[in-house]
């Protein structure tokens, strides 16, 4: 049987009185897409790093396709690919070069066919002998995935991978993930933008401070949401005080109110007529990801 | 093995893409060095006989070059990496910590020997200096580098800031290259300092390397060899575990 892409039990860390992490247990299996989102500060980078070999966990265990992190270091690495956070580059060398080098790290010679390859799909084969200094920011984060893809990682883990990146790469960079991923691949992806993790990721776990607090498929955390949305526009900006205890967010004349059937609408509709309130947009929409996301971290 | 040979490679090649400033700028310190002193000395010392005051200073400033640049190389790549954050490069990747202070050492050790051999070949424009046993002076010229560039792989490691690599260079690197011998024999110092003198581990490197030039130094070589071969050992071993601990790397 194949073992799981990523195993993580009972994983604990401490940075000095901080307890980064709480005892993480996860398990993500081969070909998932899967999406690690919380908060600044949840412990998303540190579990990344325990699994990357970066961070040393205080107690558990972190496997990477069977392998420890720790005890078999050197199977782990070789199966992971990891993209991490902070735009880092060697001033020294030219893109070609910096791709060569890291293919020579994980004990690759002449692995040139497949560099090209990767610089073809990253838009970056026009940039292949230019210095690493002169590149902008987003051709540097470019160079910085191709690194973590040289030795053709199963496993592979974007750390924020799109953070200050423009919309042209953000969509071929998700082509190129989804292609790696159609193949088998295995990806895991922190971001901000819970709208990617929604269109990208099959599954999700959500921490917070150091705790898994959600752990299910995307389609059935969604389903499980347990409110509808309604979008208002109304003036005068009056709302009845009956409805109060429905609002999610409000700003200026607009509200998003919580619904627990459709049916509801009937009432909230009444209510505003009878308050002789005008609606000038209405729309009535399931809830997003970042809806759970709110909610989830809101309760726990 | 490729990673390590990768690893070694790319550490040669930083410093050979700059060796303007790696390998060109400490010959012409050195040249400088030999310039003046030779100026303002050669008509009043004379520490061994049959050796001009020129010719005595030519081991010491070579050793002393090697050392320091040694000590530079693989401090500066190790900050460099760990303050700009690609560090992660060498990381991430299935190195052991074995690989890693092998090929930094080496690159150390590289650098130390070329910029060694630069000055020495500069310096025979201005004076000839026997060589009595060339193997010794090879011997001493990769241990002595190597003692430097493990020493600069755990100040590279320790160190968070230039400034406190810095530190370390201007507070024990300098001093102890400075007062070692380089332009003197101890014999010509006070007790006391000569006393100081033999606790200053540089002071056998040097006084090692110029037995290997004239046959003649302040104390025995086999002692000095001793010295050496105890300093590079206890160090190797001190970086290896810092690194299989992951000290200051992995967190």
């Amino acid at each position: 049987m194949t073992p799981p892409a990523i195993r993580i039990h009972q994983l604990h860390k401490h940075f000095g009185a901080l307890h980064a992490l709480r005892g993480v247990d996860l398990t993500v299996q081969p070909g998932e897409f899967f999406a690690l989102l919380g908060p600044n500060g949840a412990g998303k980078t540190t579990l990344i790093s325990i699994l990357a070999g970066l961070v040393r966990a205080d107690s558990g265990t972190a496997e990477v396709m069977g392998h420890n992190v720790v005890d078999d270091y050197r199977k782990a690495r070789q199966l992971l690919g990891v993209v991490p956070q902070e735009l880092a580059y060697d001033p020294f060398f030219t893109v070609r070069e910096s791709l060569r080098i890291q293919s020579g790290y994980f004990g690759l010679r002449h692995n040139d066919d497949w560099i090209d390859e990767i610089m073809t799909n990253l838009g970056l084969l026009d940039k292949a002998d230019t210095n690493m200094r002169a590149l902008s920011g987003g051709m540097k984060r470019r160079v910085l995935v191709a690194q973590a893809l040289v030795h053709k990682p199963p496993v592979i883990i974007l750390d924020e991978p799109t953070a200050g990146v423009d919309v042209e790469l953000r969509q071929s960079l998700w082509h190129f993930v989804r292609q790696l991923n159609a193949t088998g691949h295995t990806i895991i992806l922190t971001t901000h933008y819970l709208e990617e993790a929604e269109a990208l990721c099959n599954r999700v776990a959500m921490l917070k401070q150091g705790q898994v607090v959600a752990l299910d498929n995307t389609a059935s955390l969604l389903k499980n949401a347990s409110e509808l949305r309604l979008r208002i526009v109304i003036s005068p900006d009056l709302l009845p005080a009956e409805l109060l205890s429905r609002v999610i967010r409000h700003e200026n004349n607009e509200y998003i109110l919580g619904l627990k059937a459709p049916a509801e609408m009937e009432n909230i509709l009444a209510s505003l007529r009878l308050a002789e309130i005008g609606i000038h947009e209405i729309a009535l929409t399931q809830p997003d990801l970042e809806d759970v996301f709110v909610q989830i971290m809101g309760r726990t | 093995m490729t990673g390590f040979y990768t690893l070694l490679y790319k550490e040669l090649l930083r410093f050979w893409k700059v060796s303007f400033q790696t390998v060109l700028a400490p010959v012409i310190t050195a040249l400088l060095y030999l310039l003046i002193f030779s100026h303002v000395l050669a008509e009043h010392v004379q520490v061994y006989a049959g050796v001009s005051y020129t010719a005595f200073l030519v081991p010491g400033l070579v050793m002393m070059s090697m050392l320091q640049n040694a000590f530079a190389n693989s401090s500066s790549s190790l900050i460099q990496s760990k303050i700009t954050g690609n560090i992660i490069f060498v990381l991430l990747p299935p190195l052991s910590y074995l690989e890693f202070f092998a090929a930094y050492l080496l690159a150390a050790i590289a650098r130390g020997i070329v910029v060694g051999l630069g000055v020495f070949l500069v310096t025979l424009a201005f004076t000839r200096v026997n060589i009595d046993h060339p193997l010794w002076l090879m011997l001493f010229a990769v241990l002595c580098s190597g003692i430097l560039g493990a020493l600069g792989v755990i100040a590279g490691i320790w160190a968070e800031k230039f400034d406190q690599l810095a530190a370390f260079q201007n507070f024990i690197i300098m001093p102890l290259t400075f007062l070692s011998g380089v332009f003197y024999s101890i014999h010509s110092l006070p007790s006391f300092w000569l006393a100081v003198s033999r606790f200053n581990p540089v002071f056998y490197m040097i006084d090692g390397f110029r037995y290997g030039f004239f046959s003649a130094s302040d104390v025995a070589p086999g002692l000095s060899l001793l010295v050496v071969l105890a300093c590079f050992v206890a160090l190797s071993v001190f970086c290896l575990l810092l690194l299989q601990r992951g000290y200051k790397l992995r967190h």
